[in-house]
């Protein structure tokens, strides 16, 4: 059990610092994320200017503008950049050989290579984000209460998952497929579109906001952002959270699985 | 990779032409031969030819990718369909005229992303890897060569549905009669918008010489013409002004769309006529400044061991 952790905790270690290499590129990177934010708040404020209505939807100007705030916030747990295709690349290379001859298991390792990324990042990223936070602090309503935030919390570590286990997945296809680049550009659309990362979700037709609901993409960024801003309360709140843990868990399970059969799947021919 | 290696024996075939031009002196032929450029043109018809030759072999991957930046840039339209549900115009822009803006935004966008955009990211590639020296040996501008080696004919999907989408907007929009200067212009601004995209993305790829990578290229990209996407009225206020003139002196990339676009969707007004005017500016200008960039990066380019 002890090796065990020291060889979970050596892999960490290295993707850490593995991380920490290209650091001017990373910096550069983390910095150019905040850009859209602020064509965002132009665009709205024009939007609601010319519409000349204090509310869209139940949502104000400032409501927002806190959206895409939080959006950003929510993204940066949930998006899982290079998983997939980092996968299918050493499916189809080859590279994937070493995790069927190591005593490593693949899932584990991706997740802890991508905590230790994720890690790197919200070091640097903190200051950046409690800097936009704090100038943008006017769009806000101050801090949720307490049970309001823990359920953010939770929505936050949850996207976080649901979104390595569903990208990891994606990546799993390629035991399939040789060549996946455009399926996971399709997925990408719809995780752009459908998680609320471009718009809030409630400015679709009812219809369809009910619909997509239920599936994972409004977990991975509409969600906890709503819940932040106290657009779903109560039982919405509630059946939300069960949602998303079904979809992380179902993930979970399919990922696992179609590493199995993958993995019957695979052949490897040469060093 | 059949392609490549065809383009590869032509560009050997001008180097010994070359040699041979230097092992003959005082040859009636000689200056002849030398003064012999190799024909720009010709070069990247073939670049072109041996794209579509690839891009045909996998021709069940190139009708996914039509397809999938395609659908891109429908949902983007589909944002916008949504916002104008709720509101009538966006800083006087009304629907109509915003999808020729938006059209106007495909046209640009994917002729960048056919020509420069693969190449751009293979240029950082090419630095990390050491794979720029051959570009750099052969008897061709560098610059050229390495902007235009491929063309993405996929990213071209879009150019039609923007043809597509201007001939339905077009119309609808009240009030407006064409005029044949308006035709004669448009492609033309559309065409300078190009440049000036191309100008920054081969000074930002340029930039990976110094950093060693540049991974987050295409992220910056993005970013950096997201500012371009929309009209720059809606740049306005404390903060909104300094940065629209940022945007169009220092950094021009709201003229690379707003300027075609206002010329199509409402003619020129004479407060914008400097615009127009200013559009060619920029564009000399960003061309220039790219040349000069791209030349200093290239000085400092160590190769990576090949």
């Amino acid at each position: 059990m002890f090796a065990r952790a020291e060889t979970w905790w050596t892999i960490f270690k290295i993707c850490v610092e593995e991380r920490l290499v290209y650091r001017g590129d990373f910096a550069l990177g983390t910095l150019m994320r905040f850009l859209p934010i602020v064509t965002q708040i132009f665009l709205w404020t024009a939007v609601f200017a010319s519409a000349g209505t204090a509310t869209i939807q139940g949502f104000t100007r400032e409501d927002v503008v806190a959206y895409y705030l939080l959006t950003m916030l929510a993204r940066a747990f949930s998006s899982m950049p290079g998983l997939a295709s980092g996968l299918a690349r050493q499916i189809r290379e080859g590279e994937i050989k070493k995790f069927l001859i190591q005593p490593i298991d693949l899932i584990s390792y991706l997740l802890l290579a991508r905590t230790a990324h994720k890690v790197v990042y919200y070091l640097i990223a903190t200051g950046p984000f409690a800097l936009v936070f704090y100038l943008c602090r006017d769009y806000f309503h101050g801090w949720p209460p307490i049970e309001v935030f823990l359920a953010f919390v939770v929505s936050l570590l949850l996207s976080f998952l649901l979104g390595f286990y569903m990208e990891a997945t994606m990546g799993m296809i390629s035991f399939w497929f040789l060549e996946v680049s455009s399926l996971l550009f399709v997925h990408m659309l719809f995780i752009f579109f459908f998680s609320g990362h471009m718009f809030p979700l409630e400015f679709l037709p009812d219809f369809w906001k009910s619909v997509i609901d239920y599936t994972p993409f409004p977990y991975l960024a509409y969600f906890p952002s709503a819940v932040f801003l106290g657009k779903v309360q109560g039982a919405v709140l509630v059946k939300g959270l069960v949602i998303e843990a079904a979809w992380t868990v179902g993930f979970i399970v399919l990922c696992r699985f179609s590493m199995q059969a993958g993995y019957r799947r695979y052949s490897g021919y040469g060093g | 990779m059949e392609g490549e290696r065809i383009a590869e024996c032509r560009l050997r075939s001008a180097e010994l032409e070359a040699a041979i031009s230097f092992r003959i002196p005082k040859s009636k032929f000689r200056i002849c031969i030398m003064s012999r450029h190799p024909s720009y043109l010709g070069v990247f018809l073939t670049f072109a030819r041996n794209s579509l030759v690839r891009d045909m072999t996998f021709r069940a991957n190139f009708i996914i990718d039509t397809i999938s930046s395609i659908s891109w840039m429908i949902m983007n339209l589909g944002f916008y369909a949504l916002v104008y549900r709720k509101t009538s115009h966006i800083a006087d822009w009304d629907k109509y005229q915003f999808f020729v803006f938006i059209s106007t935004t495909m046209f640009v966008n994917s002729l960048v992303q056919a020509f420069f955009m693969p190449n751009a990211e293979e240029l950082s590639e090419q630095v990390r890897t050491g794979g720029l020296d051959f570009a750099l040996l052969k008897p061709i501008d560098t610059q050229f060569l390495v902007s235009l080696r491929k063309v993405a004919w996929s990213s071209l999907g879009n150019f039609f549905v923007a043809l597509i989408l201007l001939a339905y907007s077009v119309p609808r929009i009240e009030g407006l009669d064409l005029t044949v200067w308006q035709v004669v212009l448009y492609p033309l601004y559309v065409l300078m918008g190009v440049f000036i995209l191309y100008s920054i993305m081969i000074a930002l790829a340029a930039t990976s010489i110094w950093l060693g990578r540049n991974q987050s290229l295409y992220d910056f990209w993005f970013y950096i013409t997201n500012f371009s996407r929309y009209p720059m009225e809606i740049y306005e206020g404390t903060w909104g002004t300094p940065l629209r003139q940022i945007f169009t002196f220092v950094i021009p990339i709201l003229v690379v769309i707003n300027v075609p676009a206002r010329l199509m969707a409402k003619p020129l007004s004479t407060e914008y006529a400097w615009m127009a005017a200013f559009g060619l500016v920029a564009t000399v200008g960003s061309v220039l400044a790219s040349r000069w960039v791209f030349n200093r990066a290239l000085k400092s380019y160590r190769s990576a061991s090949s």
